[in-house]
C-alpha cells in the first residue's frame, strides 16, 4: 500500500515499493497521458514531475517519493504549459505524438527556468527527450515561439 | 492479385485511377444522420448489385458519417502512425463536403476490403505501406465527400422548397439567398433518404480551400500536446489483464519447458502460460508481469536457431558479394566490355547493418473475445485483413468475425506491417490460453521489441563504375547481397526471376542515363527475420549509389551537381528536383571556412527528393549535420505543412541510422536492447532543416518515406569533403574512427 498525491488528488494504491511510479500513473491510478518508451530513463516518454521537478517515472520507484506531489501531462497548468501546448498545436510539432507528453514536460520546465533559452539551451534540455519521428526541428521552433509569447 | 507492395518502382499516378464505383448510401442508427461510401465495382458481380440499394448503416462500410449534432467522421482505410494520413484524408473528404474543420474527426476502419482495399496494392489487401495513402485515398474519398454534399444540398432543397442550384455550402453551413440556413446536422437524417447521386463533379483545382493549403493546421495536434490521445497501450477494458512475453533468446529457438512456480508466487501475478511464440505471464498490471517474468525459467530448443553472430554474416556477404550475382535485375547494354575500354575505373564496397524500427511506443495489442463469438482486437493494424485472418485462424473463427480497432499508433516506420502478425497473434494466443476469461494486453518491453527481430536487413554493395576520355560514366555495375523481405511470406509472388524488388528499388531504376549498367542481386538465407523499413531498399540502394556517383564525378573533374544533371533529361522530375535544391542552398556560392556540402537525390515511392546537406567538423574527425536544404516532387501536396514535416522527420529519422544505429549479433543473440546500445537521432544532432516543394498539378505520391533515401549519402558527400574520408560502412560512427 502507497499514498501518492497526483494532480493534487491523493492516491491509495496496493503498490510495494519498488513498483516504478510510471506504472502506479498508468495501471493503477489510470492516467494515460504519461506513456512507456524505455523502462530505463532513456526516452523521456514518461516523464512527470515530482515535487515541481521533472524525473522519468520509469525509473522513480513508489517507495521513494512518499509523501511527494507529483504532476503528470493531465495536471500540467500555468501561463507556461499553456504556452507551450498552444503553440504545439498552432505549429503541428507532433507527429505520431507518443513521446510529446514527455517533451511538453521537459519544455515547460526548460521555459520555467529560463524564460529565453538559446538553441544550445533548448538541445541540452531536451536531448533526454527521444522523438522517433523526429519532431525535433519543429520542437526547436514551438520552445521559442513560445518563449516569444511569453515574453509579449 | 500480388500486392504491389512498398515498390518504389512506383505506381505511375495514371495506372492507379480506380475503377469505375458507385456510391452507397445509407442511414445512421434511428435515422439520426447520413453514411457514405463506395464498393469497388470490379470485386464482384454480387457487389455490383448491392451497391445500389440505399440500406442501413451496418450493411456498408462507410467513408464518412454525418450525425445529427453536425459531426463529421472520415473512416479511414488508411492506418495512422503518425504520417499524417488521416489528416490527409480528412482533408480531401472536407475540401468536397465544405464541411468546417474544426468539426472533423477521423477513425481508422477496417474489416471490408471491397470497400478499403488498398487501390495501390491491386485492391486485394486493405494496407498502409509504400507511401500509398493518398494516392489510393486521392479520388475515392473526394468521391465521398461530394456525394454527401450532395445529398445534404438536395436534402436542404427539399426541406426549404427551393432549387437545389440555389444552395451554398460552406464551413459547414448550408444556406441560401432567401436568407434560410443551417448546419450539417440538421439535414443529415433526410440526406438519406435522398436520391443516391449516379456520379459527382469534383471542384476543380482553382475552387479548392483546403486541399494544398499551407495554413491548415493538423485536427489532431491538440490532443497529442495535451495527452489525451489514445494508443493501443491506454486501451482501458473492464478486467482487462496486461501479458509480456519470453521470447526465445535466439531466433528459431523453441520452447522445451519452463518452470513457473516462483512466478506464480508473485503477487499480481495471474497466469503463465505456453503459446507457439514463446511464453507469456499474464499480471492484473505491467509491472506484475514484468516482475513475474523475471522469476520464469525457461529451457529452450536451440536446434533449429539461427547461432552465427554479425562477423560471420558479413564475411559470408563479402565472400557472396565477389561472386557472380545469383539474379540480374536490369542490364542495359555490356558494363564489362566498356569497363575494358573505359578510361577510368572505380569499385568500392559498402555495408549496411541490421536497423530496428524502434517506434516510440513498443508493440502491443489488446484482444477479447466477447460472448456472442465475435473477437475484438485493438491494435496498430498496419495490414489489416491479413490479421483478421490471422487472429481469426489463432481463435478458431472466421476472419468476419473478428473486428479490429485501429489505433493511432506510437510510430511504425514498417514495424507493425508484418506477415505472420506477431504481437496481434500474440495476445490471441493468450487470450485463448487462459480460456478467454479476460481480455488480454499483449505489452512488449523495449527490449522485446528491439529484441525480437524484423529488422532492416544487413546489406553489402558492390560498385564499380568506368568513365572515358570524355569524363562521361559510360558503365556501371552494382551487385547487391541480402535477404530477402518477402521470400517465403505472402507477398512472396512479388519475387521475379530471382529478384526481390524491395531488395534492389532505387538501384535498378537510377534516373541517369547510363548507357551501359548491370544491377545483380543475390539473396541470402538468414534466420535473422527481416522487415521494411521506413524507405524499405531506397535505405541502402540510395546511398550505395549516390555517394559513389560522388566518387565518379570527382574522379572526373566534374561538379557533383552538374555531373548528375548532365545525365538527367532537362525538363524531368530529377532534374528540376535537383536545380531548386541546388538554387535554395546557393551551391555555387562557396560557404565559410569549416562548413562543407554534399548533395544527393533519390526518387522513391513516386516521390523525388534532392537534399543538401551542409557539414562541420569538431577537428577531430567528427562530423556534425548543420543544415538541409531538401526539394521535393510528390505530385500535388494535398498538406504542404505536413509534406514538409514528413520531409524533416525523414530527415532526422535516416540521419540517425547513418550516424549511430546498428543492431548486431553475437552468436545468433541481439546485442542490443535499449535506447543505451541502440542511438536513435536526438534533438542536439537535428539540423536546420528547409523543405522547398515544387508545384505540381500531377496527382498525389508519397511523401512518408521519401524523405529518408537522400540524407544519409548528402552527408557522406559532405563528410568526405571535410574529412576527405569516403564513408562506405554504416553507421558513420564505424567509418570514421575506423
Amino acid at each position: 500500500m502507497a499514498i501518492v498525491t497526483i494532480n493534487g488528488v491523493k492516491h491509495s494504491v496496493e503498490a510495494e515499493a519498488d513498483m516504478p511510479l510510471l506504472w502506479v500513473i498508468r495501471d493503477l491510478v489510470g492516467l494515460t497521458g504519461t506513456k512507456f518508451g524505455c523502462g530505463m530513463a532513456q526516452c523521456g516518454a514518461c516523464t512527470v514531475y515530482v515535487d515541481g521537478a521533472p524525473v522519468r517515472s520509469c525509473q522513480t520507484l513508489i517507495g521513494d517519493i512518499e509523501g511527494a506531489e507529483v504532476t503528470t501531462i493531465e495536471g500540467l497548468k500555468g501561463k507556461v504549459a499553456e504556452a507551450v501546448q498552444g503553440v504545439w498545436a498552432d505549429l503541428d510539432v507532433p507527429q505520431c505524438g507518443y513521446c510529446q507528453s514527455g517533451q511538453i514536460m521537459s519544455a515547460t520546465d526548460l521555459l520555467t527556468n529560463n524564460p529565453k533559452p538559446s538553441d544550445e539551451d533548448i538541445d541540452a534540455a531536451m536531448a533526454g527527450n527521444l522523438c522517433r519521428c523526429a519532431t525535433y526541428h519543429r520542437i526547436r521552433a514551438g520552445i521559442h515561439e513560445a518563449a516569444k509569447r511569453l515574453e509579449g | 492479385m500480388i500486392p504491389r507492395l512498398m515498390q518504389s518502382v512506383t505506381l505511375p499516378a495514371a495506372q492507379v485511377h480506380a475503377s469505375r464505383r458507385q456510391f452507397l448510401i445509407g442511414a445512421l442508427a434511428a435515422g439520426t444522420g447520413i453514411a457514405v461510401g463506395f464498393h469497388l465495382l470490379s470485386a464482384s458481380p454480387a457487389v455490383a448489385s448491392e451497391t445500389a440499394t440505399a440500406a442501413g448503416d451496418h450493411s456498408f462500410s462507410p467513408y464518412l458519417t454525418i450525425d445529427g449534432d453536425g459531426k463529421v467522421t472520415v473512416l479511414s482505410s488508411q492506418f495512422e502512425m503518425g504520417q499524417g494520413s488521416y489528416n490527409g484524408i480528412a482533408t480531401l473528404v472536407a475540401e468536397e463536403l465544405d464541411a468546417d474543420w474544426s468539426a472533423i474527426d477521423v477513425k481508422g476502419a477496417s474489416g471490408d476490403i471491397k470497400a478499403y482495399g488498398n487501390i495501390a496494392f491491386g485492391g486485394t489487401m486493405q494496407g498502409t505501406g509504400g507511401s500509398t495513402s493518398m494516392v489510393t485515398s486521392w479520388e475515392r474519398y473526394r468521391k465521398a465527400g461530394a456525394a454527401a454534399r450532395a445529398m445534404l444540398v438536395a436534402a436542404a432543397a427539399s426541406e426549404w422548397g427551393v432549387n437545389a442550384g440555389e444552395i451554398t455550402v460552406d464551413n459547414g453551413v448550408l444556406a441560401h439567398p432567401s436568407g434560410k440556413s443551417g448546419g450539417f446536422g440538421a439535414f443529415a437524417a433526410k440526406a438519406a433518404t435522398m436520391p443516391v447521386p449516379g456520379d459527382v463533379t469534383l471542384k476543380q483545382p482553382g475552387d479548392w480551400k483546403l486541399i494544398g493549403n499551407a495554413g491548415l493546421k493538423r485536427f489532431d495536434s491538440a490532443r497529442k500536446a495535451n495527452g489525451t490521445e489514445q494508443y493501443t497501450i491506454d486501451v482501458k477494458l473492464p478486467g482487462l489483464l496486461t501479458a509480456v512475453m519470453i521470447h526465445p533468446p535466439l531466433f528459431g529457438a523453441k520452447a522445451k519447458s519452463f518452470d513457473a512456480s516462483a512466478a506464480r508466487a508473485i503477487k499480481g501475478v495471474v497466469d503463465v502460460v505456453e503459446t507457439p511464440r514463446g511464453v507469456a505471464v499474464v499480471g492484473e498490471n505491467m509491472w506484475a508481469a514484468i516482475k513475474g517474468r523475471e522469476a520464469v525459467k525457461v529451457q529452450w530448443d536451440d536446434t533449429a536457431a539461427e547461432k552465427r553472430g554479425m562477423q560471420q554474416i558479413i564475411s559470408m556477404y563479402r565472400d557472396l558479394v565477389k561472386k557472380a550475382p545469383a539474379a540480374v535485375a536490369r542490364k542495359d547494354g555490356d558494363a564489362d566490355a566498356e569497363f575494358a575500354k573505359a578510361t577510368k575505373v572505380l569499385e568500392a564496397n559498402f555495408e549496411f547493418p541490421y536497423l530496428a524500427h524502434a517506434a516510440m511506443e513498443p508493440l502491443n495489442a489488446v484482444a477479447r473475445m466477447n460472448q456472442d463469438g465475435t473477437l475484438e482486437i485493438w491494435g496498430g493494424h498496419q495490414f489489416t485483413d491479413v490479421y483478421q485472418k490471422l487472429a481469426g485462424d489463432v481463435a478458431g473463427i472466421a476472419p468476419e468475425k473478428v473486428r479490429l480497432h485501429v489505433m493511432k499508433t506510437g510510430g511504425s516506420f514498417g514495424r507493425r506491417a508484418v506477415f505472420d502478425g506477431d504481437v496481434v497473434v500474440e495476445a490471441v494466443h493468450v487470450a485463448k490460453a487462459i480460456g478467454f476469461r479476460a481480455p488480454v494486453k499483449m505489452q512488449w518491453t523495449r527490449e522485446d521489441d528491439m529484441r525480437a527481430g524484423r529488422y532492416r536487413p544487413a546489406y553489402v554493395h558492390s560498385l564499380k563504375a568506368g568513365i572515358d576520355e570524355d569524363g562521361k560514366l559510360v558503365a556501371w555495375n552494382n551487385h547487391i547481397v541480402g535477404q530477402s523481405i518477402v521470400a517465403k511470406t505472402a507477398f512472396a509472388g512479388m519475387i521475379q526471376n530471382g529478384v526481390d524488388p524491395t531488395s534492389v528499388e532505387g538501384a535498378h531504376n537510377l534516373p541517369y542515363d547510363i548507357p551501359n549498367q548491370t544491377v545483380g542481386l543475390t539473396s541470402t538465407e538468414v534466420g535473422v527475420p527481416v522487415l521494411w523499413w521506413r524507405s524499405v531498399g531506397s535505405t541502402h540502394t540510395a546511398f550505395a549509389a549516390e555517394t559513389f556517383l560522388d566518387e565518379v564525378a570527382e574522379a572526373a573533374g566534374r561538379d557533383p551537381v552538374e555531373f548528375r544533371l548532365s545525365m538527367l533529361e532537362p525538363d524531368s522530375r530529377h532534374a528540376t528536383v535537383l536545380k531548386l535544391a541546388a538554387e535554395k542552398a546557393e551551391w555555387q556560392k562557396p560557404l565559410p571556412e569549416g562548413r562543407f556540402r554534399g548533395v544527393a537525390l533519390a526518387e522513391s515511392f513516386g516521390s523525388v527528393v534532392a537534399q543538401i546537406a551542409e557539414v562541420s567538423t569538431d577537428g577531430n574527425g567528427q562530423i556534425k549535420v548543420e543544415r538541409v536544404v531538401a526539394a521535393v516532387d510528390c505530385g500535388l501536396a494535398i498538406n504542404p505543412d505536413q509534406v514538409r514535416a514528413q520531409v524533416e522527420g525523414g530527415i532526422g529519422f535516416g540521419l540517425g541510422a547513418i550516424m549511430g544505429e546498428e543492431i548486431t549479433l553475437t552468436d545468433g543473440k541481439v546485442d542490443q536492447g535499449n535506447f543505451d546500445m541502440y542511438a536513435p537521432l536526438r534533438i542536439d544532432a537535428m539540423p536546420k532543416v528547409e523543405v522547398h516543394i515544387v508545384p505540381s498539378a500531377n496527382p498525389p505520391s508519397g511523401i512518408g518515406e521519401p524523405g529518408v533515401p537522400p540524407i544519409g549519402p548528402a552527408v557522406a558527400n559532405a563528410a568526405y569533403k571535410a574529412l576527405g574520408k569516403r564513408i562506405r560502412v554504416m553507421p558513420f560512427s564505424k567509418s570514421l574512427n575506423a
